[in-house]
């Protein structure tokens, strides 16, 4: 078995809204930077796991995610995968 | 009726509940731990508001693999009626059992209010104590309560009349200023396909008493009792 740190990235699909990202852009506007056209606030999650290889790590982590981590109805996610070390 | 009531770590409108089906209506009611798994003699299943395992995630998210909603699914599908209040809604469309989802409201603020709604059909068991059209005022109390469904399924729960209630000015009018949290087609509650299982944000066991200043939530718990003698 080898372990493995995922660092997942769950954010909201672009058809939903999000008050707290528009917050933050119209906040960035207001201080000058008016560069700034669009902020979106999602989540980061970090998930340390074993599996015999690279293709079963991902396979996992894809369970993981359209089951408890996203909402696919609502969000959307990507995952980098890094093996840390052999068991 | 035998009426049963989920509590989860963090569930705090459970007790609301059961004064109203056991203490007011009179009605054999049972408190269910989140990790039982046998509700087989269950009429009605009540998810009721709170925090869920702290709402950690997102809301609803944990409880939906819970041993009581797993055996709540099960009801569901043999028939029986499910009702989700505020954070239960939201574990029942994380479940699936409703369509879409519950995101931030729009203004990003907690709202704790009385608001109108507009009661869309009185032709299910929820809500034959009352008149289609009619509208009623029921607490809200929320942070995340913006119905959000993609085109194709707000077209499908039109369709199908799943709509159950929808927030409204005082005289009836789905008006923007008129929606406190920014959902979809004024969406405050809706039920699946078949009828039995209803989720609203808006709490009527909080409304069903006239010690806490209205009543309009009655009614809706009456409907189940009335439906349960009639079957």
């Amino acid at each position: 078995m080898q372990t493995y740190q995922a660092e997942i990235y769950v954010t909201l699909r672009p058809s939903v809204l999000d008050p707290a990202g528009t917050a933050v852009q119209s906040s960035l506007n207001q201080m000058g930077y008016d560069t700034v056209s669009q902020v979106r606030i999602g989540k980061y999650i970090q998930v340390t796991l074993a599996a015999a290889n690279d293709e079963q790590a991902r396979q996992q982590l894809d369970r993981i995610c359209d089951q408890l981590l996203a909402n696919p109805v609502i969000e959307t996610y990507r995952f980098d995968l890094n093996a840390v070390a052999t068991v | 009726m035998n009426v049963g009531i989920i509590v989860f770590p963090g569930s705090n409108c459970d007790r609301d509940v059961a004064y109203v089906t056991r203490d007011i209506l009179q009605q054999p009611t049972r408190m269910v731990w989140h990790q039982e798994d046998d509700l087989s003699e269950l009429d009605l299943i009540v998810v009721p508001g709170g925090f869920s395992y702290g709402d950690y995630l997102r809301c609803g998210a944990i409880a939906r693999f819970s041993a009581a909603m797993q055996a709540t699914a099960l009801r569901a599908q043999q028939g029986k009626l499910v009702l989700g209040i505020c954070n239960g809604f939201q574990i029942l469309t994380e479940m699936g059992l409703l369509p879409g989802a519950l995101v931030r409201n729009r203004d990003l603020h907690f709202i704790c209010d009385r608001i109108p709604l507009t009661v869309e059909r009185s032709d299910l068991p929820w809500t034959r104590q009352y008149r289609a059209g009619q509208v009623i005022t029921l607490p809200i109390a929320h942070g995340e309560g913006c119905y959000y469904a993609d085109e194709a399924t707000l077209a499908q729960l039109e369709a199908n009349r799943q709509v159950m209630f929808r927030y409204c000015s005082p005289s009836g009018d789905h008006t923007e200023a008129s929606n406190p949290n920014g959902s979809l087609h004024h969406i405050a509650g809706l039920c699946n396909r078949q009828g039995n299982v209803l989720g609203l944000m808006p709490h009527p066991e909080r409304a069903a008493d006239a010690l806490l200043g209205g009543t309009d939530g009655l009614a809706l718990f009456q409907s189940v009792m009335q439906a349960m003698v009639l079957a």
